[in-house]
């Protein structure tokens, strides 16, 4: 938008030194903030490197006494290899989770869009002002009804109510009704295609930017989900990773050699993750304007 | 964007230039619409809908325990009406847990919006350079989970372990206590801060990028300076981003849960009635009264719903016209 305008001269930096008062200033305090953001990430990069004992008689913020594959050898091989575990089930829980969220949002979003019918803006209100709210508040009313049926400390317990993604469903609809024209549907309809065939081939492809969003917020939505799994699941071979760690950290003070599994453990568990939630940052920005400007 | 808006407007909206009275669509039958409806539909009420309504249905029970509680008959479940929700509000673990969350908002909340609101000025003002890696390494604490996040703050809050002791220390302030009784609930401030003032800047920073540059160029003619533009017109422009985070913000305080519970690993000062999810979840797993922690999922529900809802429309209230 804004390279269409025209540029009007700024009367408020001088020509030549860009780096005036008021740049040096902002620059300041934008350094120290990110200090602030980045100190603990690299505290966990360089304890991650020492051993339980180093980690507590060193400088915390330098290296001292480099052991980092001995702890990964340590981390791998811990208690018949269960860390690597955990993060299968991560990867099971929030990849499979936000998939199936992604698809079965997509088809909810795509008819409260382009289908007229009523009871539809009640239904989104549910969806939306429910989803919102509950979600939140969920876990603990889930585990009772959960116990109730004997589904409690399965994948499934878990896994089910990940796939429900009322902010899916919201994005979804948002995009679906500005971005699939109704006309383009209808020549599709004059062709004979079915409605079906005409979501799969023709509008979830127009939709797909607002599928990577949903199915990324809802990937780290799960992947984060800490109070679910916490309930739910009290057989440690279930574990998402982060159930895994904080299991960890409740025991070091019955196994020392745990506090350098917990560090180099939540180290490698975070890097898949702000690797692929950097790189995609354009997406969340879609899907927050969307979120603010519908608001 | 202004398809986004008027599709926000009116659910039913189109780019179509034609007006809705005019169209002659094809009329979807409404079987194929229940077929696209009914996977989250099913989903949704088996697990949002049906457990509010069980853990409501359990609130109104209690599970009395007779003689010495041994024996198949020796626990009896009554119906006891509200009496769950009589006993909730006059609990006092609970009571305290939720000033506490109430405290820990009115000063926490503030001040993550403003500092994530100054952030995304800057990063949206021209005077600042390396705007790309600075919005990166704002954004970077928000990929790491809650749970790992309270794990990491907890070594660098320990003393004997955390280098920011060690250099509070040396430079004159004695053995600082993050963990103390009055210090740890800002200690978890910090924490729930560190996490999401990125992503609370980024979509502040999103509802920046969408004010079109013209309105400052003609602020700029009329001789406004740059703090007067941010005040005077990004401010009142990017009024829905600002509710968005804040009723965000709202829900989560109220929802505190991960952060103090992983902190009670290395320190006594939280007890397990700190926030009422916690005492929720004490009350469901160490004591073993489901119907009591029901309720309070329940209170703590409604309390949420109102909370979040009433922000939004006193928000609305005084919006001057615009999106809201």
């Amino acid at each position: 938008m804004r390279t269409t305008t025209i540029k009007v001269p700024d009367r408020h930096l001088s020509k030549g030194s860009p780096w005036n008062k008021k740049t040096v200033t902002a620059m300041a305090f934008l350094f120290v903030m990110t200090i602030y953001f980045l100190l603990p990430a690299y505290w966990l990069l360089i304890s991650s490197t020492k051993g339980p004992s180093a980690l507590y008689n060193s400088e915390g913020l330098l290296f001292s006494h480099f052991q980092l594959f001995s702890n990964l050898s340590g981390l791998f091989h811990y208690d018949g290899g269960i860390y690597v575990r955990w993060i299968l089930n991560t990867v099971l829980y929030a990849g499979i989770g936000a998939l199936l969220a992604t698809v079965i949002s997509a088809s909810c979003g795509y008819a409260l869009a382009k289908f007229p019918f009523r009871g539809r803006e009640l239904i989104f209100s549910i969806i939306l002002g429910g989803g919102l709210v509950i979600e939140n508040a969920l876990a603990l009313p889930l585990y009772l009804l959960m116990s109730k049926v004997h589904l409690t400390n399965t994948y499934w317990s878990v896994l089910l109510p990940s796939i429900v993604s009322p902010f899916g469903v919201f994005l979804a609809r948002v995009y679906a009704s500005s971005a699939v024209p109704d006309e383009l549907l209808e020549a599709a309809r004059m062709d004979g295609a079915r409605e079906f065939r005409i979501f799969r081939t023709i509008s979830f492809r127009i939709m797909s930017p607002a599928l990577v969003t949903i199915f990324l917020f809802q990937f780290v939505a799960i992947w984060n989900n800490f109070f679910l799994p916490l309930v739910m699941l009290s057989n440690q071979k279930l574990y998402p990773v982060t159930l895994g760690l904080y299991s960890w950290n409740n025991e070091y003070g019955q196994a020392p050699q745990l506090v350098s599994y917990v560090v180099i453990g939540s180290l490698l568990s975070v890097i898949p993750l702000v690797i692929a939630f950097l790189s995609l940052q354009r997406f969340w920005r879609s899907g927050l304007t969307a979120g603010s400007v519908t608001l | 964007m202004t398809a986004i808006q008027s599709a926000a407007n009116d659910g039913s909206a189109t780019n179509s230039p034609v007006p809705p009275a005019l169209r002659t669509y094809t009329k979807v039958r409404p079987w194929t619409t229940l077929g696209f409806l009914l996977p989250f539909g099913v989903l949704f009420t088996l697990f949002f809908l049906l457990p509010i309504g069980y853990a409501i249905y359990e609130s109104l029970f209690a599970t009395r325990v007779s003689g010495l509680g041994l024996g198949p008959n020796a626990t009896s479940t009554k119906f006891v009406g509200l009496s769950n929700y009589m006993q909730v509000f006059r609990d006092a673990s609970f009571l305290h847990g939720l000033e506490r969350v109430l405290l820990f908002g009115i000063v926490q909340v503030p001040v993550m919006l403003i500092l994530a609101t100054v952030l995304a000025l800057l990063m949206d003002s021209a005077v600042v350079r390396f705007k790309r890696f600075f919005r990166l390494a704002f954004f970077l604490p928000y990929g790491i989970p809650g749970v790992v996040a309270a794990i990491l703050w907890s070594f660098l809050y320990l003393p004997g372990l955390s280098p920011i002791v060690a250099s509070l220390r040396s430079v004159g302030f004695g053995s600082f206590n993050f963990l103390g009784v009055h210090t740890v609930l800002w200690s978890i401030a910090n924490i729930v801060t560190w996490e999401y003032t990125g992503y609370n800047m980024l979509i502040i920073y999103a509802g920046l990028q969408a004010i079109p540059s013209s309105i400052y160029e003609a602020a700029r003619m009329d001789g406004a300076s740059d703090f007067q533009i941010s005040r005077r017109v990004k401010l009142p422009m990017i009024r829905s981003s600002l509710i968005l985070t804040a009723v965000l913000s709202i829900i989560g305080t109220l929802q505190l849960f991960s952060e103090p519970q992983v902190l009670r690993a290395i320190t006594t000062t939280i007890p397990s009635s700190y926030t009422p999810n916690l005492l929720a979840y004490t009350q469901a797993f160490s004591i073993n009264n489901p119907n009591y922690a029901a309720a309070i999922a329940v209170v703590l529900a409604i309390g949420t719903f109102i909370l979040s809802f009433g922000f939004l429309r006193l928000a609305r209230r005084h919006s001057n016209g615009g999106l809201l």
